[in-house]
């Protein structure tokens, strides 16, 4: 799949693979940023506080 | 080597695409699953501790009051009478004031915000339980305080040891409270936020802090709980308790 897509770049090589790089960067941010964050409500580890049973 | 019959040509080829895509995906799955534990467990405390510095900042600097201490008027020195109350603002997310804890670093600050729903503590750090007292006030004044992920503001809490003093700061002045015991209990003990700690009923005459946690680290199976009572308490115009003041100076400096 991802030697599928890597193919599909435009470009010589070293444009692919700065392509590629630029396309991991973009989902990293994606999922650091808006992903995680919303997936951490339902992470049942962190919950501090006491008798919070309305808290996940 | 398994030799394939020739007339399995084709379907080979979808199955192995198939598998190929499977695995890549699963890999990727993987990947994911780390970088997420990297997120929560690094990239939340970079995240939370410049918004708690900032918010300390901010508090710091628009707080009234000398940065250093003043001697007491009237004859006992030290004395500044019965401790001054906020009212309660319930406005979940407010920043009340600013704690300082010298046994977990002697530039540990963290903000105090109204609220212990995640909103507030996965930014702020400490969250009042709204229910409790405020600083200062007879009765618990609770907070809340993750161990780990988002500033792990209260990680050290099982290293107080009796007698460290734990220093609350508010619009009204400094609040001195002293550590006396930890205990561990369930996550539903609801009992420790009592007015008298795990004495349902009884009249508080004391001024209580309690501290909540998870326990253990890295884990939430159960409950840390560390009880101070007030000591001592500065009005604001009467400057910081000497072992902070340097502390709020620089915090102050910062702020400007």
């Amino acid at each position: 799949m991802y030697g599928w897509i890597f193919r599909r770049l435009p470009g010589p090589l070293w444009c692919r693979i700065l392509t590629s790089a630029l396309l991991i960067a973009a989902a990293v941010l994606l999922l650091m940023q808006f992903v995680f964050p919303w997936l951490n409500q339902f992470n049942p580890l962190n919950d501090s506080t006491i008798g919070g049973s309305s808290q996940p | 080597m398994v030799r394939m019959p020739e007339h399995a040509g084709p379907a080979r080829s979808v199955v192995r695409t198939v598998v190929q895509v499977a695995g890549e995906l699963l890999v990727t799955a993987g990947l994911v699953l780390l970088l997420f534990v990297v997120w929560e467990l690094w990239w939340t405390n970079i995240d939370a501790d410049n918004a708690q510095q900032r918010a300390v900042a901010t508090f710091v600097r628009d707080a009234s009051g000398p940065v250093a201490p003043v001697a007491a008027p009237g004859p006992a020195s030290g004395d500044h009478g019965a401790p001054v109350v906020a009212a309660e603002v319930n406005t979940p997310g407010t920043v009340l004031g600013v704690v300082y804890i010298p046994r977990f670093g002697k530039d540990y600050n963290r903000p105090l915000v109204d609220g212990t729903a995640p909103e507030q503590l996965n930014t702020l750090g400490l969250g009042r339980y709204e229910s409790s007292a405020m600083p200062g006030a007879v009765g618990n004044f609770a907070i809340a305080g993750h161990r780990q992920t988002h500033g792990a503001v209260l990680d050290a809490i099982h290293t107080l040891v009796p007698g460290d003093r734990i220093y609350v700061q508010t619009r009204a002045g400094y609040y001195t409270y002293v550590f006396r015991n930890n205990e561990i209990v369930l996550p539903t003990q609801t009992d420790v936020l009592l007015p008298v700690p795990t004495r349902p009923g009884a009249r508080p005459t004391e001024r209580f802090l309690t501290m909540t946690s998870c326990n253990p680290r890295f884990g939430s199976a159960e409950r840390i709980i560390a009880y101070s009572v007030m000591e001592a308490w500065r009005p604001a115009s009467a400057g910081p308790p000497a072992a902070i003041a340097s502390l709020v100076a620089a915090t102050r400096a910062k702020g400007r």
